[in-house]
């Protein structure tokens, strides 16, 4: 039962450095900085899941104190890397791309990276007078 | 064979620091700098979590919390401050 229950933590943890390695490689190997935004956020965001669940393994079936507080990291991980990743897109459309490489969009108003937000009628009540 | 599993661990994440360090310094985009130090971030809190559970204590799940918030918010604002010139409008 023990060798078991280590043969379960080290997987986790063989697991979750191999993610992590293969996310910060793939930062230096892949050509385009749109290419490279995938490694990171997802490969690097599972290796830190993997340590986070061989630590509360770890500490629950060896230790024999249980807690969730790694659970609560995972989850903010897990909740913050797409909005960071969606902010560095962004940082590298408004700098690298011109507003004609990009494809029409669908509505009336262009991107939001290079037009303002809609506005609507009834809104304009509010603005300052110049 | 934790001990082995946990050194190996130690090994690939620090590994992925210096790689994180060589998009830092090559990066050709402000975007790239960005996201290395974004990777970073992640890669610290996971080198945090294992030395805590090689020093068997549960004091640096508080830290790599903070470093995880910390790193969500500087990211967040780095990124606004190269689009917009200004973080908070």
């Amino acid at each position: 039962m023990n060798l078991v229950i280590e043969i379960l933590i080290s997987l986790c943890l063989v697991t979750a450095g191999v993610f992590g390695l293969v996310g910060s490689y793939g930062l230096i190997k892949l050509k385009d900085t749109m290419q490279r935004l995938h490694a990171p956020t997802k490969a690097t965001t599972v290796g830190v899941g993997g340590v986070l669940v061989a630590s509360m393994l770890y500490f629950f079936l060896i230790k024999g104190s249980l807690s969730f507080h790694e659970l609560m990291i995972t989850l903010f991980l897990f909740l913050t890397a797409p909005v960071s990743a969606h902010f560095i897109a962004k940082t590298f459309i408004q700098a690298e791309v011109t507003e004609k490489d990009l494809p029409d969009p669908e509505h009336e108003f262009g991107w939001a990276v290079f037009d303002d937000a809609p506005s609507y009628p009834d809104e304009d009540d509010h603005e300052p007078k110049p | 064979m934790i001990g082995l599993a946990l050194n190996f661990a130690v090994f690939c994440f620090s590994v992925a620091l210096l790689l994180n360090l060589w998009r830092i310094t090559r990066g050709p985009t402000q975007a790239d700098r960005i996201l290395a130090l974004d990777t970073m971030v992640i890669n610290i809190i996971a080198l945090l979590v294992l030395y805590g559970i090689y020093e068997g204590t549960a004091v640096y799940y508080e830290a790599s919390m903070l470093v995880a918030m910390v790193g969500f918010v500087s990211t967040v604002a780095y990124c606004r401050f190269v689009l917009r010139g200004d973080i908070i409008e």
